[in-house]
């Protein structure tokens, strides 16, 4: 066991090296604007913007560039500064994680509970009008985008636009240690938006495993032995159901806690999606390439953690 | 409580039908069978003619999947059918316990053995958590699973396929019930774990004096075990006795086929294995009259008007057949088939006066 967790963690670093070293010849290849230019603003000399592209090491070869970056991860965990402000990228992203996990946790807790409530009393109430209720706004949910959605949402209850204004509207986060109740009403709107898709995906998820794991073998065991329906249903049948769903949740969370560009776009979250998206607009690479890193990250991490989870989930996989 | 005579579980015309986008499937349609306190009775018939649902019902079990059931199932005089759900709940597991064909599929996959037979303690027992894990140790070593504490730890895919269904056996013991229900408990087994499985059976029939109800196709395994045997086909019971009748004077041919379709070291060698030509028929579209004749050797041609009815043998109480040929004449090809002729050597033995032969569908292999 904890040799494939070691030989997953390497290959984990292998993968990242190589996410990194496709963003940075992307980066290069694509038209983007000179980066020393527009650090510089426009009425600037061009020896202004020579001595900037020095500063900022543009002038050295792609390969070299390459390596000074990689050793700077791995001997100071440095990313980077960015082109704009010189701040560093890592304090940047750690100045937006607070957002992103914020955002990510609560919309996560909803729509797994909701997910999975709407799964199981529509596969145990198979083909009843609520059944077919619940999976028809399922479809409606996963068809909507969510930028539209939360676009609706704003124009419907925000406190500064809304109809009827209920919550506190875009723009208005604040950190969890400095407000909490402030924190929590202003995510409440976000966390539904984001939470909306993912729980329609995850009831209609929830019902088609329960009832296929329903017809099983061991589940009419578990009703011969007189086990009541309820007991059935949550301890045998969900049991099995929920294995599909562990999958899935781990690399759901995994990629949103890369930051949810669009949510946090609609709603301005300063998370980790909305840093990597104003990095893109302004050519901002070494953020660019930072967000990229770390969302390759939680995203390699969350396939470990689910693939350990599962040796957890069935006792029948076991590491060799 | 009133009569002395009350077997522990009598079915009477028991019918039951799933609705399907097809049609109406006739699984069960009146079988009517009785079984005393610790006796054994065996249902024979291939798949699809209707045991394992019948045993289901028994269970309850076939409540939920939209069935229309109708006849009476009396266990200790009280009518099973007429219940609602949460006392046959209560009967099911306790009073009335059930083993599977595969073992490894009916067992959770995700829990210990010892927890999945704890479970079925505390379903019916007032126990703490540790009075009924030690109670699983406990059956488990009933069975015969040598060293039950460290097994009890274990998860079913780490038993092996006769320890699985020993374990299976286990658990329908948790609460000694009064029936224990069988349904193919040794198809998915090897050949030498069979026997043991059949021998454990009895040997806790007889510690624990409950009745079995065992469903089988293999007329090898009853042959051990049953006391009494019903032949099931297409949803009916077209013959039953004792188990000594029915290897001694099979009635009807369908059992007939069955019995020549088992394999014999007394026999010669080179006598091939006689197959039952056809397969069962569909219990949605059922045949007409008798539901066996296109695939009988002996069929007349009036046998596709007419529906025969389960009625006694003369001569032999306890036996009953749902047969149109005449007593004597089944006799006598009984007596031709016994000898190794062929069905078709047998009828043209000595061909009866109103024989006119032979129905196409019906004729045997060469």
């Amino acid at each position: 066991m904890l040799r494939y967790i070691i030989r997953r963690l390497l290959w984990g670093v292998l993968l990242l090296i190589l996410v990194s070293a496709l963003t940075f010849v992307l980066f290069r290849i694509l038209p983007t604007g000179d980066p020393a230019r527009l650090r510089a603003g426009r009425s600037s000399s061009p020896r202004v913007i020579a001595a900037l592209r020095v500063d900022l090491g543009l002038n050295r070869s792609l390969p070299e560039q390459f390596w000074l970056y990689m050793k700077g991860i791995f001997l100071h965990f440095n990313l980077g500064y960015s082109y704009y402000s010189d701040a560093p990228v890592r304090g940047l992203l750690a100045d937006r994680l607070a957002a992103t996990l914020s955002l990510t946790a609560g919309a996560a807790v909803i729509w797994l509970l909701s997910g999975l409530a709407v799964g199981i009393i529509s596969a145990v109430r198979r083909r009843s009008k609520l059944d077919r209720g619940a999976m028809g706004t399922a479809l409606l949910l996963i068809s909507a985008p969510e930028y539209w959605l939360g676009l609706i949402a704003l124009y419907l209850f925000a406190a500064d636009i809304g109809q009827l204004r209920v919550f506190p509207g875009a723009g208005s986060y604040v950190g969890l240690t400095s407000d909490p109740w402030k924190w929590l009403t202003s995510l409440i709107m976000p966390w539904l938006v984001l939470a909306a898709t993912n729980a329609a995906i995850y009831a209609r998820l929830v019902r088609g495993s329960l009832i296929e794991v329903m017809g099983e073998d061991y589940i009419r065991t578990a009703r011969a032995k007189g086990l009541s329906e309820r007991r059935v249903v949550l301890r045998h049948g969900l049991r099995s159901a929920v294995n599909p769903v562990m999958t899935i949740l781990g690399l759901d969370i995994g990629v949103l806690l890369g930051g949810a560009v669009l949510v946090e776009t609609v709603f301005d979250i300063p998370g980790i999606g909305r840093l990597n998206y104003d990095a893109i607009t302004h050519s901002d690479f070494p953020i660019v390439q930072g967000t990229v890193l770390i969302a390759a990250l939680f995203i390699i991490v969350a396939n470990i953690l689910v693939d350990i989870a599962y040796a957890y989930l069935d006792p029948r996989v076991r590491f060799s | 409580m009133s009569a002395v005579a009350e077997p522990l579980l009598r079915v009477e015309e028991l019918r039951v039908q799933f609705p399907t986008e097809d049609g109406i499937v006739h699984a069960v349609d009146g079988i009517s069978y009785q079984l005393g306190q610790r006796g054994t009775l065996g249902i024979v018939g291939e798949s699809g003619s209707g045991k394992t649902v019948s045993s289901l019902t028994t269970m309850g079990l076939t409540r939920a999947q939209g069935a229309r059931i109708s006849g009476r199932i009396l266990f200790e005089g009280r009518d099973l059918l007429a219940l609602p759900e949460h006392e046959m709940r209560a009967i099911r597991g306790n009073d009335i316990a059930m083993i599977f064909q595969d073992p490894l599929s009916s067992l959770h996959p995700f829990y210990k053995v010892g927890s999945q037979l704890a479970e079925a303690v505390r379903a019916h027992q007032q126990s703490s958590k540790a009075q009924a894990r030690a109670r699983a140790v406990e059956l488990l070593g009933l069975v015969g699973i040598p060293d039950p504490a460290r097994r009890a730890q274990e998860y079913p895919h780490e038993f092996s396929g006769g320890m699985r269904q020993r374990a299976m056996i286990a658990m329908a013991l948790a609460n000694e019930p009064k029936l224990l229900i069988a349904d193919e408990p040794t198809t998915a087994l090897d050949v030498t774990v069979q026997a043991q499985i059949l021998a454990l059976l009895e040997r806790l029939q007889h510690e624990l004096g409950m009745a079995i109800l065992i469903i089988t196709h293999d007329l090898g395994v009853v042959a051990e075990i049953a006391d009494e045997i019903a032949v099931m086909y297409a949803g009916r019971i077209v013959e039953t006795a004792s188990t000594r009748l029915i290897f001694s004077q099979p009635q009807h041919p369908y059992t007939w086929g069955l019995l020549r379709s088992i394999p014999r070291l007394t026999g010669p060698r080179e006598a091939e294995l006689a197959p039952i030509p056809g397969t069962p028929p569909s219990l949605i579209n059922r045949p007409s009259g008798c539901h066996f004749h296109p695939r009988c050797a002996y069929a007349q041609p009036d046998h596709a008007r007419m529906d025969p009815a389960l009625e006694p043998v003369p001569g032999e109480p306890g036996h009953h057949v749902a047969c149109l040929l005449t007593a004597e004449e089944r006799r006598r090809l009984w007596a031709e088939l016994r000898a190794g002729r062929t069905p078709a050597q047998a009828r043209q033995a000595q061909p009866s006066a109103e024989a006119p032969r032979p129905q196409p569908s019906g004729e045997p292999q060469q």
